[in-house]
């Protein structure tokens, strides 16, 4: 891990006059939650490795409005966007990756009515394009046999229904996938979306991050697999309350890959 | 006197449809107080939505026991209204069994429709079990206290007893048709109703023809009665349902809708050629209203949506923020919807066609804060809904209502904006150090 990362920005690029395969759309998360930013790390050893020509955006990149507009800020929402639009326009950005699956539906399905049009790929759909292209590969490693079970963030599966790609993914590792009582079109939210992650919870008799923690228990994982920076969280905050974090691991896809091979 | 059967029967027969196109009427204005909203995209797909969801009723099976005793009920009730074109043809000429004609194609008919009777009855009564005995969570909810309750039973009996009426009439021919009875003439085949039949045994055939007539004639009444329950019940679905899948979203559901009205002002704030304090035109329209505080706020699709639940809880069960004890209940919020705008309706209606102001709205008079931002927005009740409800945009235009015209949002989220818009981050970070981490160990 030791490594020193080289993560190339647009503006660098663009000074070299060079334009990347992919813009990797890091969000706030990735950019600034300690948890993220090893997720971001690991998609990044594994960007490197598959020698794909990416770029960041760095400090051009801004929130890209998702927590306003599901808090009902729809003009926070709306001047996040065409700032960001703006940005990326001006780098003729054609397609964009990212790690999470809120930056991913809003810059996917939100961004093109303002008028930002882009091809946009989960880091998962993205991975899972580098294996079949042959970029990547992986034989076995750590993970074999492991029970591993996924958790499906809304924002990627109901909502954008992409519910095969991490699963493919988590398959490669030869690991024993099992899936919850509620998953995929069924997946129980890990609650902090809607803006939910900013705020305490109203009263109830349990938190939501609890309840899917224990789903995820019933399975008897040894690791619960995430991609969504706020999902990772909450399961973990989970799984420590359920005092459980010494046997069971709450990993990213790409750390899962990424730390497979241990790059 | 010869012809007052039939004058009596033409006399209830157009005063139940009178009063069900009555309803219709008022069921058409209510949904029109919503704003407009463009649903002509994606035609083809709407067609598919309305063929495979309500028609096909592809969503019910989800839950699989809940599914086919539904698709039972929902068939039995469509292909035994056959049934009903031939009762009506019978009653205004005063014809017996006139369809008897169509010979076996007829007896094929009329088994099927006892058989189909038969099963409709039984799942009715597992359905009335599920609800009174077992009490299964979705049933049991606060929002469903008194006439939900009611109305959920209500409807269960109402199909019980006319089915029954139908068998029972089906019989008392069936022994007719065997003691040669005038006017009764041999037609249709009867698998189920000959096993009521011999409890006819022995009785007279004037005795017999009363049965008969009565369990005909309650039989029709009931139906027409069923027609003009609907409207206060969430029976209405059996019909709402397809016009309701047809207008369902087509979009991904992660994609919520951008507010044009907000665009335009957006657009000016970052111009940087626009003045920013030049004087609004003379003839600037009033600014539209932010969000949702009424239901004459919600696009007619939302009304629609409201008046189509069937109140089956399948939202509320899936809902993550219900199922740990929250107030919020997606179900509730499409019925406080409905009721609001019923209330809305009956204003209209006692000031002579114009709403006047009653001090009541849809938000906090019926639907509470606290539900509004306990909501996740993770879909799962719009996943779950059998009839393509979407109980969460209502929810979103409420918090815009909130945020964008009482700036009234949680304090927490406040700050989270806050900060969005002075770092470009939910939290306190510098824009600056956005790439600190590729350099952090
Ligand atoms: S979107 Fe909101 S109301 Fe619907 S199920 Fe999720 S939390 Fe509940
Ligand atoms: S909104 Fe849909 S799922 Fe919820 S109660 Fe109504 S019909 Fe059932």
């Amino acid at each position: 891990m030791a490594n020193e990362l080289k993560v190339p920005t647009m503006a660098e690029l663009s000074a070299a006059g060079k334009s990347p395969e992919v813009l990797f759309w890091v969000g706030c998360a990735g950019s600034f939650d300690d948890r993220a930013k090893k997720i971001t790390k690991a998609f990044v050893q594994l960007l490197t490795k598959a020698k794909v020509p990416f770029a960041v955006l760095g400090t051009e990149e801004s929130c890209t409005g998702d927590p306003a507009k599901r808090a009902g800020n729809e003009f926070l929402f709306q001047m996040q966007a065409m700032t960001n639009i703006e940005v990326m326009n001006g780098y003729e950005v054609k397609k964009i990756v990212t790690a999470c699956p809120h930056c991913f539906n809003t810059i996917k399905n939100e961004y093109p009515g303002l008028g930002g049009k882009y091809e946009v790929v989960h880091h998962t759909q993205f991975l899972r394009q580098l294996f079949e292209e042959g970029r990547i590969s992986l034989e076995g490693g750590k993970f074999k046999g492991k029970r591993i079970t996924y958790h499906d963030p809304c924002y990627l599966g109901r909502a954008n229904n992409v519910f095969e790609a991490p699963r493919d993914l988590i398959r490669k590792l030869d690991a024993e996938l099992v899936e919850m009582k509620s998953c995929k079109q069924r997946g129980l939210c890990c609650g902090a979306g809607g803006a939910q992650m900013f705020k305490e919870p109203e009263k109830g008799d349990k938190d939501i991050n609890v309840e899917r923690t224990e789903q995820a228990l019933e399975t008897q994982p040894e690791i619960i697999a995430a991609a969504c920076p706020f999902c990772n969280t909450m399961m973990t905050d989970g799984v420590k309350n359920k005092e459980k974090e010494a046997s069971i691991a709450v990993m990213d896809i790409a750390e899962l890959i990424a730390s497979a091979e241990d790059l | 006197m010869e012809y007052l059967p039939n004058i009596v029967f033409a006399i209830i027969l157009f005063a139940g449809i009178g009063y069900f196109a009555r309803n219709v009427n008022r069921l058409r204005r209510n949904i029109k107080l919503g704003r407009d909203v463009d649903v002509s995209d994606n035609t083809s797909l709407r067609w598919k939505n309305m063929a495979r969801i309500a028609l096909g009723q592809t969503k019910m099976v989800v839950r699989p026991i809940a599914g086919l005793l539904h698709i039972i009920v929902y068939a039995g009730f469509i292909i035994i209204n056959i049934e009903v074109l031939e009762i009506i043809i019978d009653g205004l000429l005063g014809t017996h069994r006139v369809f008897g004609s169509l010979g076996t194609l007829y007896d094929v008919l009329i088994a099927a429709f006892e058989v189909l009777a038969l099963l409709v009855i039984v799942s009715v009564t597992i359905f009335w079990v599920r609800r009174n005995i077992l009490r299964l969570r979705r049933f049991v909810k606060p929002e469903m206290k008194g006439w939900p309750k009611k109305d959920g039973n209500m409807i269960l009996y109402i199909e019980f007893v006319l089915m029954v009426l139908f068998l029972t009439m089906n019989g008392a021919d069936y022994q007719l048709q065997q003691l040669g009875a005038d006017h009764y003439t041999q037609a249709g085949a009867f698998p189920v109703s000959q096993y009521i039949a011999p409890l006819f045994e022995g009785m007279s055939i004037s005795s017999l023809v009363v049965i008969e007539r009565t369990a005909w004639w309650l039989h029709i009444a009931g139906i027409l009665f069923f027609l003009n329950y609907l409207y206060y019940s969430k029976h209405l679905h059996i019909l709402l349902a397809f016009p309701n899948t047809y207008y369902g979203r087509t979009k991904p559901k992660g994609q919520f809708k951008n507010l044009d009205a907000v665009t335009e002002e957006v657009k000016l704030m970052l111009d940087p050629s626009a003045d920013p304090f030049a004087a609004p035109a003379e003839d600037a329209a009033e600014p539209e209203k932010f969000g949702a505080s009424d239901v004459m706020d919600l696009t007619w699709v939302q009304l629609l949506n409201a008046y189509t639940c069937t109140e089956c809880g399948r939202c509320t069960d899936e809902c993550p923020a219900n199922q740990t004890g929250k107030k919020l209940s997606p179900r509730k919020i499409m019925m406080d919807t409905r009721d609001r705008l019923e209330q809305v309706g009956k204003n209209i209606e006692a000031n002579k066609g114009k709403f006047v102001e009653d001090n009541n709205q849809l938000l906090d008079n019926y639907i509470t804060r606290e539900e509004l931002w306990a909501c996740t927005t993770c879909n799962a009740c719009v996943q779950a809904c059998p009839v393509s409800i979407d109980p969460l945009s209502i929810i979103m235009d409420m918090r815009q209502y909130l945020v964008m015209e009482q700036s009234a949002a949680p304090t927490d989220l406040n700050n989270m904006m806050g900060n969005i818009e002075n770092n470009g981050a939910p939290w306190p970070f510098n824009q600056m150090d956005r790439l600190n981490w590729a350099n952090e160990e």
